[in-house]
């Protein structure tokens, strides 16, 4: 090794730290709590062929592989001739960004010294995009906002007035929008800024030698990890809610020396409805549970990612083609991991975690004044959007994580902020006792939520959830998680999807899926059974039936508790 | 005030306790061994020391000013009190839900911090104030009074009560504390209306829990303390240092115990905005490398910045969000697992990482010879010849280099088809390139750029690593004082008494209410100056205004400094103009047409500090030549350089210590680079000028 070995490995760092000021910038100007307080959101830094080199670690996986893909699009739409100093490309093309219209992709080329050196790219999910509203309920995208092909939003310096009149036209908080796109084209700017400034120093007028370097030690290492599996084939599937009736992912997993092919084949065609996924997402959520199991260290970029081939056939749910609706295909594309982990299980055992909640358990608040009697004077109109979790699988030596996303690297909101948003109030919001499945190893909790309304207001409630009729399964004799239950006070039943009344003093009563168990309950350690039963995760009824603690144990241990005993 | 003042700063440590004091413009210093089961052991004995050497009694000493890591390690290695939280029914889980997330996408095997309290040390009553500060559901006496005499059997020492919005409206909270001064009356009890008073529940609810759980220990402690120092003879007030940078007195202290967190590096961080007063320095990048951390903070117009939260007890390879998040204020730095002893090897994708790991004092570094086997940064620094075998630590540790070499052959050089001097130099390039992102990433959320800015540079490995990292950051000139090895100590002597009142109450500037702003800075004002009139009767007490503003529908406010005339007579037209200046510098650009609105109000009171000196800048004068030298790696030049060794104590203010060179002293060695041309100034300090910024 020579010291320009060192300085490229010196570079390698300071890109990687580059993209992630890139989207720490991103977090501190936007304005959707989507991407300032839950962190839905992506930056990375590519070369001229439109090679990803670096990825921030902030941000959620579903962008991972789209965003790979995504900078090639707009090199071939935008024309290599067309590209100049000065500017900033966007889209929010499912297809060819990152799988439905709430995510704005920005793209910047990076000019030094004349010439292009590279680009770009960010991409966040906004709150609104007009049409029907983030929900499940569009027949086609038309419904579902505004199409913003890939175009320039800025050409040399001048900002295309026309797009940002229409965009502002056409969804419901245009401020905040707008607001977004400026925050998206101030964080490639930044990272544009330290790229410069890094090329100075090192000298450098082009970043082939640095590719090259990222790219080649990144296959080679990705190489080796898969090298190193067993050469199989293994298949795996699982049922799910679906919109209104249910979908079956089915997914074939072939280790080959060089490469894992991953198939979709026997997948269920797309949904009616907007819980479709484009083949960008999927790749994502594919690659992304491969690279957890087998090379989870390897920073995520070009040639990383390579080696994982992801295909599914067209007009399946998982490759569902313009115009299938597509605004939730997060409820399917975060069941993919999951999927994946059944077949590599059978390759890789005691690796993979169980199932677990799978999709994020969000959902949007739409308040007004109430339509039945006199509302406040001063009332108003409110959008809320939360992201909340369930619990998440048991692993093969450790319990699942209770109230935690998984696969999605999402943050929930805190309910003070939230309530500062809108009229809503969040009444509860805590841990849900004996809905992580009993194994050896107990799934992650789910969590309870109850949301309602200030008085003189109702809402309608816009619901994402699956699970309600799919709990996440065990595995290796661990038991299910419990699934996902929804209804209004009054007992009125509620569906797991789509938008629907909630009337003038009623809360609705939610309480989110937990993650499987692993292994056999009654292996468990007994210490664990009593420190579950002390700190409440399970009831005394669960510690006997499930785990087989003795009435006698169950009291000892209560017991222990009003003493105030640690157990 | 006949009597002359006589301080004695004093900080707790890991490793050593600092004892410093200052009689006249003369220092004296003694550094002993932490003593962690009766810390007022060794502050007995340093006092002792430093009294000896100073030649007064410790009766002449007129205050005594104390820093201590004793509250954060209480938090990182969970040895607190028994401690309950008495929280909103609905809530019993917001300290171990967190947000929700993990802090590594990749690791299937994750494992979350577990919190501080365990569920069932957490319960609820029925209550709820709404986000507009007001009733929904009234907290009915029985309820508690039934709840206490519940807790009460279960035995705690220590309570902490966190309340939905409960900063905007604290008497169900207050309601709870009248209970258990009635039920429980040898209970401490801990408010999260008074203890952070800021929005966001998770960081509020987790502030209070880490204060109760703390106090207990801490009060006792400075209990003690007040004790053994008045038995030794002592016959002065002691007062501590806060996270912020000021001091408050130990009955505060002993109340708030939480705002002691990070002390001694905020003491550093005062120390180095001394010095940049001392030579006029407006920008100054503040870095303190010890054994196991760097700490890295920007220092504006000679005052450190401050935050209102910061994350303590990382747990996980130091990552963001693998701690606890405590919303106090405090000095806004980073810090980052990298120090002398931090321990290095190969990833997976053949690169060299460093730390967080650290060797300790025990094994050491390889070349301690006590049966390390991993290279640790002082390795590289040896094999790179920055450091003396012979003369390491004034000559008390003798250094191995064949160990050191065999260790950087073994973890690094082996895999990687180098030499040793090769895994050296890559070793000692990246934990500099990860101290330089770091400054780089703070820099950037400041608006900063550091090219602008002088280092300060102290704390026993930064001299080594002081002029590769200017060179990485474009930084032109820094310096090394002297004392640097107990730089938080003589820091302490230098902070004034603060304190900082706040309050999260949200204004949007199209909904003005002047009269109501006006009122609240008034208030703020009062309840600060009240803190620090404590401490002091007789100073005089300045008040800075600050509020934190965003665009409405924004997530991340902005520090916003208002003067006091502006705060007195709030304008939204002049807030709005003062927020789009600092918003611009931030990030560039300003979005029009927006709604901006104040979320924190904050003032801080403070006594003056007596005006810095300026030092006058000593004209470069003779060239010192050294009959010594020995082969340096130079980084930037990518070859070893034979450079000249002088020793500290004799050069002469004006003397000048052209690059390549070593500068040598007990505590530390200053490393010149072929880039660096240093001056010794007049008082001490070593001025190094960048001649050729960056390689």
């Amino acid at each position: 090794m020579t010291p320009s070995t060192v300085a490229y490995q010196v570079m390698w760092n300071r890109l990687i730290s580059v993209v992630e000021e890139q989207a720490q910038a991103l977090v501190r100007t936007a304005f959707s709590t989507s991407v300032r307080e839950a962190g839905d959101l992506s930056a990375g830094v590519y070369d001229v062929a439109g090679r990803m080199l670096a990825q921030a670690v902030t941000g959620t996986p579903g962008h991972v592989n789209a965003m790979a893909d995504a900078v090639p699009h707009f090199i071939r739409r935008i024309g290599r001739d067309n590209i100049r100093a000065g500017d900033v490309y966007i889209t929010n093309d499912p297809w060819e960004g990152t799988g439905h219209l709430h995510d704005i992709t920005v793209v910047t080329p990076s000019f030094h010294a004349g010439s292009l050196v590279g680009f770009f790219a960010c991409t966040a999910h906004i709150v609104d995009i007009g049409g029907r509203g983030f929900g499940a309920d569009a027949a086609s995208v038309y419904e579902e906002g505004l199409y913003i092909p890939i175009m320039k939003l800025v050409d040399q310096g001048r900002v295309d007035d026309t797009l940002i009149r229409i965009i502002r036209g056409n969804v419901r908080e245009p401020d905040q929008l707008v607001g977004d796109i400026h925050a998206l084209a101030t964080c490639n700017e930044i990272g544009h800024r330290r790229l410069v400034d890094m090329m100075g120093e090192f000298k450098l007028s082009n970043l082939a030698g640095i590719a090259d370097f990222i790219l080649e030690n990144s296959r080679r290492a990705t190489l080796e990890c898969i090298a190193a599996l067993p050469r199989a084939k293994a298949s795996g599937e699982m049922t799910i809610d679906g919109y209104d009736r249910p979908v079956t992912l089915k997914v074939q997993l072939d280790i080959q020396a060089d490469r894992i092919l991953c198939g979709f084949n026997g997948t269920s065609p797309p949904d009616k409805k907007g819980i479709n996924v484009p083949m960008v997402y999927t790749k994502a959520y594919a690659c992304y549970a491969l690279k957890c199991a087998i090379a989870p260290d390897i920073p995520n970029n070009a040639a990383s990612l390579a080696p994982f081939v992801i295909t599914a056939p067209e007009n399946t749910i998982v490759n569902a083609l313009h115009p299938a609706p597509v605004a939730l295909r997060h409820v399917i594309g975060h069941m993919i991991p999951d999927t994946v982990f059944a077949a590599l299980d059978k390759i890789l055992p005691n690796t993979v975690p169980a199932e677990g909640a799978g999709c994020l358990c969000n959902f949007q608040v739409s308040l007004r004044p109430r339509h039945d009697q006199a509302a406040p004077k001063e009332a108003i109109r409110a959008e809320v959007l939360t992201f909340n979790s369930g619990g998440s699988g048991a692993r093969p030596t450790l319990d699942g994580m209770n109230a935690t996303a998984f696969p999605s690297g999402v943050m929930t909101m805190p309910i003070e902020a939230t309530e500062h948003t809108g009229p809503v109030i969040i009444w509860r919001k805590e841990l849900r006792r004996d809905s992580g499945g009993g194994g050896k190893y107990r799934g992650g909790l789910g969590q309870y939520m109850e949301v309602g309304a200030q008085d003189g207001y109702e809402f309608d409630f816009q619901a994402m959830f699956d699970r309600v009729d799919h709990p996440a399964r065990g595995r290796d004799g661990g038991h299910n998680g419990a699934p996902t239950r929804i209804a209004r006070s009054d007992g009125t039943a509620m569906k797991g999807k789509g938008k629907q009344f909630v009337p003038h003093g009623q809360r609705v009563m939610l309480a989110f899926p937990g993650g499987a168990g692993y292994g056999d309950p009654a292996t468990r350690a007994r210490g664990d059974v009593r420190r579950d039963l002390a700190l409440g995760y399970i009831s005394a009824n669960a510690a006997m039936a499930v785990y087989g603690l003795t009435a006698d144990e169950v009291a000892e241990v209560q017991n222990a508790v009003k003493q105030g005993e640690v157990v | 005030m006949g009597k002359p003042s006589l301080q004695m700063g004093v900080d707790i440590g890991g490793t050593f306790t600092d004892v410093v004091i200052e009689v006249g413009p003369k220092q004296f210093s003694s550094k002993v061994l932490t003593t962690y089961s009766a810390p007022e052991d060794a502050i007995i004995q340093g006092m002792q020391e430093v009294c000896d050497q100073a030649g007064i009694a410790i009766s002449d000493i007129t205050q005594i000013i104390h820093g201590t890591t004793l509250a954060t390690n209480a938090l990182i290695e969970r040895r607190g009190a028994r401690t309950a939280l008495i929280t909103t029914q609905g809530f019993r889980d917001v300290i171990e839900m967190r947000t929700e997330s993990r802090f590594e996408q990749y690791d299937l095997n994750l494992i979350l911090p577990e919190p501080l309290l365990p569920r069932q040390h957490r319960y609820v009553v029925r209550e709820r104030i709404s986000a507009a500060g007001e009733v929904l559901i009234a907290l009915d006496r029985d309820d508690v009074e039934r709840l206490i005499d519940e807790i009460c059997v279960a035995g705690f020492d220590s309570i902490a009560v966190g309340l939905i919005h409960s900063y905007l409206n604290g008497a169900h909270e207050q309601m709870v504390r009248e209970v258990i001064g009635a039920r429980m009356p040898a209970a401490m009890v801990s408010l999260s209306c008074e203890v952070s008073p800021q929005m966001r529940e998770y960081e509020r609810f987790n502030t209070v829990v880490a204060n109760a759980y703390i106090k207990p220990l801490m009060k006792s402690y400075l209990g003690r303390l007040e004790g053994r120092l008045a038995q030794a003879g002592a016959k002065c007030p002691i007062f501590l240092m806060h996270s912020g940078g000021g001091i408050i007195s130990l009955e505060s202290a002993a109340e708030f115990p939480v705002r002691l967190v990070e002390s001694g590096p905020a003491g550093g961080a005062v120390f180095a905005a001394h010095i940049a007063a001392r030579y006029g320095l407006d920008k100054v990048l503040s870095f303190d490398m010890g054994g196991t951390t760097a700490k890295i903070c920007l220092i504006k117009n000679q005052s450190p910045r401050t935050s209102r939260v910061f994350e303590v007890a990382r747990a996980y390879r130091f990552r963001k969000g693998s701690g606890m998040p405590i919303s106090i204020p405090v000095i806004d730095m980073v810090e980052i697992g990298a120090g002398g002893g931090s321990l290095a090897h190969v990833d997976t994708m053949r690169q060299i990482r460093v730390g967080p790991q650290s060797a300790g004092s025990e094994p050491g570094p390889a070349c301690y010879g006590r049966g390390g086997q991993r290279p640790a940064v002082t390795d590289a620094d040896l094999v790179l010849g920055k450091l003396d075998a012979d003369n390491f630590a004034g000559g008390t540790i003798r250094l191995d280099a064949g160990c050191a070499v065999a260790a950087l052959e073994n973890a690094l050089g082996d895999k990687l088809a180098m030499n040793a001097q090769e895994a050296a130099f890559g070793l000692a390039e990246v934990v500099d390139e990860n101290m330089a992102n770091a400054a780089r990433v703070h820099a950037v959320e400041n608006g900063e750029d550091l090219g602008e800015y002088t280092m300060i540079a102290f704390g026993g490995a930064a001299p080594l690593h002081a002029a590769r990292l200017c060179e990485k950051l474009g930084v032109g000139r820094f310096l090394v004082p002297p004392g640097a090895g107990v730089g938080s100590a003589i820091g302490f002597l230098r902070a004034p008494f603060s304190f900082e009142a706040n309050r999260s109450i949200y204004m949007r500037l199209s909904d003005f209410d002047a009269g109501a702003a006006r009122h609240l800075m008034t208030e703020l004002q009062g309840e600060a100056t009240r803190f620090v009139r404590s401490c002091d009767a007789q100073a005089d007490i300045v008040a800075h205004f600050k509020v934190y503003m965003r665009y409405t529908g924004q997530g991340w406010e902005i520090p916003v400094t208002l003067s006091e005339e502006q705060a007195k007579a709030p304008d939204a037209a002049i807030f709005h103009q003062l927020f789009e200046t600092d918003y611009r510098a931030l990030f560039g650009r300003v979005v029009s047409g927006m709604d901006v609105e104040i979320t924190v109000w904050a003032v801080n009171a403070t006594t003056l500090v007596p005006p810095v000196d300026r030092i006058a800048l000593a004209r470069p004068g003779v060239d010192v030549t050294s009959d010594q030298s020995r082969p340096v790696f130079d980084a930037a030049l990518g070859q070893v350089v034979v450079s000249g060794i002088s020793k500290r104590r004799a050069l002469n203010t004006g003397n000048t210590v052209r690059g390549p060179a070593v500068i040598t002293e007990d505590e530390t060695t200053i490393i010149l680079p072929t880039s660096c041309r240093a001056i010794c100034q007049s008082d001490g300090c070593i001025d190094v000028q960048i001649t050729k910024a960056r390689p």
